[in-house]
C-alpha cells in the first residue's frame, strides 16, 4: 500500500493524532474513562497503522524490535518496582499511601507509575505479536 | 448482533467472518457504552474490534481465506456444546436480578470503594481508583498474564524461523 497517496497523507495526518489520544486516555484515566491498558492499544494500533501504510520495515526503523522486546518485560518491572518502592518506604506490597508525605498524592503517584507499567507492556506486546505475524508473512 | 451471530456461523469465506467479527465487537462496544461500562467498551473496541481483526487478517493471508469442508459431522461437539450451554444458562437462573442493589456483589465492599474511595485516592473514576489501588495485586496480575502471553508468541514463533534457517 507504499503507493496510495491519500493513504499516505491521510495517515500521516491521523497516526499523531492517535497518539495524542493515547496519551489522553491513559493521563486522564483518573477523570474518565481509560487507563493503561486502553491507553497500550491505542498507541500500539497507531504503530500498527503506520506498517500497514508504509511497511514494515519502516515500522521497525520507528519502533525497533529490540525496543518492542525491552518494552514487554520493563512494564512489568516497572509495576513489580513500585511494588516494591512501598515496601522500600515502610508500607505493604503495593501499598501507594506511603509513597508521599500526603497519602492522597502518594495514592496519585502509585496509580500513575502503575498504569505507566501497564502502558508499557500491553503496547509493546501487541507491537511485539503483530511484528511476529507480519514478519512471517514477508519470510514465506 | 443476533444477525451477525447467524450471519458468522454459516459464512465460509474467512475474510468476511474477521469483518462480521469486526462489526460484532463494535456493537458489543455500543452495548457496554448502554450498559455505562465506558472502560470495557474501549478495550472491547480498540482490541476486539481494532487490533485482534488486524492480527486475523494477517493469520488469513498465512492460511487463506476459505473455510476446509469438516472432515465429520460434529454431533459430540454440538451435544458437548449443548450440555455446557445448558449448564451455563442453568447457573444463572438463580442469580439476583440485573442492576439489583441488594445483590450480594452490591453489598460487600463497593459501598466502601464508592464513597472513600475518591476521598482515599484523590481519583475521581471509581474504575481506576479500585483497578489500580484497591486491586492492586490483581491488575498486577493481569499485566504479568499480558506479558506472559507475549513471551509465549515470541517463544513459538521464533523457533519456527530458527528452524527454517537451520535446514
Amino acid at each position: 500500500m507504499k503507493r496510495e497517496p491519500v493513504l499516505r497523507v491521510v495517515g500521516k495526518m491521523l497516526i499523531p493524532y492517535m497518539l495524542v489520544f493515547a496519551l489522553y486516555v491513559q493521563f486522564h484515566g483518573d477523570f474518565g474513562p481509560g487507563g493503561g491498558f486502553q491507553a497500550g492499544v491505542i498507541s500500539a494500533a497507531a504503530v500498527i497503522f503506520y506498517a500497514i501504510i508504509f511497511g514494515l520495515p519502516a515500522a521497525r526503523r520507528v519502533m525497533p524490535e529490540a525496543l518492542v522486546e525491552a518494552m514487554v518485560a520493563a512494564g512489568a518491572l516497572l509495576y513489580i518496582a513500585v511494588g516494591f518502592a512501598g515496601l522500600l518506604l515502610g508500607g505493604n506490597y503495593l501499598d501507594y499511601f506511603v509513597l508521599d508525605t500526603d497519602p492522597v498524592a502518594g495514592q496519585h503517584r502509585g496509580i500513575f507509575w502503575v498504569e505507566v507499567g501497564v502502558l508499557v507492556t500491553v503496547s509493546g506486546v501487541m507491537l511485539k505479536i503483530f511484528y511476529m505475524f507480519a514478519g512471517r508473512q514477508r519470510e514465506d | 448482533m443476533a444477525v451477525i451471530v447467524i450471519a458468522l456461523i454459516f459464512q465460509r469465506n474467512l475474510f468476511s467472518v474477521v469483518v462480521l467479527a469486526g462489526i460484532y465487537s463494535f456493537l458489543m462496544a455500543t452495548v457496554l457504552v448502554a450498559l455505562d461500562a465506558v472502560d470495557v467498551a474501549m478495550t472491547e473496541a480498540s482490541v476486539g474490534a481494532g487490533i485482534s481483526t488486524v492480527l486475523l487478517l494477517g493469520a488469513l493471508h498465512l492460511c487463506g481465506g476459505e473455510e476446509a469442508k469438516p472432515l465429520q459431522r460434529g454431533w459430540l461437539p454440538l451435544a458437548v456444546t449443548l450440555v455446557i450451554v445448558g449448564a451455563l444458562v442453568y447457573g444463572t437462573l438463580r442469580l439476583p436480578a440485573f442492576s439489583d442493589p441488594h445483590a450480594p456483589i452490591h453489598t460487600h465492599v463497593v459501598p466502601r470503594y464508592l464513597e472513600q474511595g475518591p476521598k482515599e485516592t484523590g481519583v475521581p473514576n471509581v474504575v481506576t481508583a479500585v483497578l489500580a489501588s484497591y486491586r492492586g495485586y490483581d491488575t498486577l496480575g493481569e499485566t504479568i498474564v499480558v506479558f506472559t502471553a507475549g513471551i509465549g508468541v515470541i517463544a513459538l514463533l521464533r523457533r519456527r524461523r530458527r528452524d527454517k534457517d537451520g535446514r
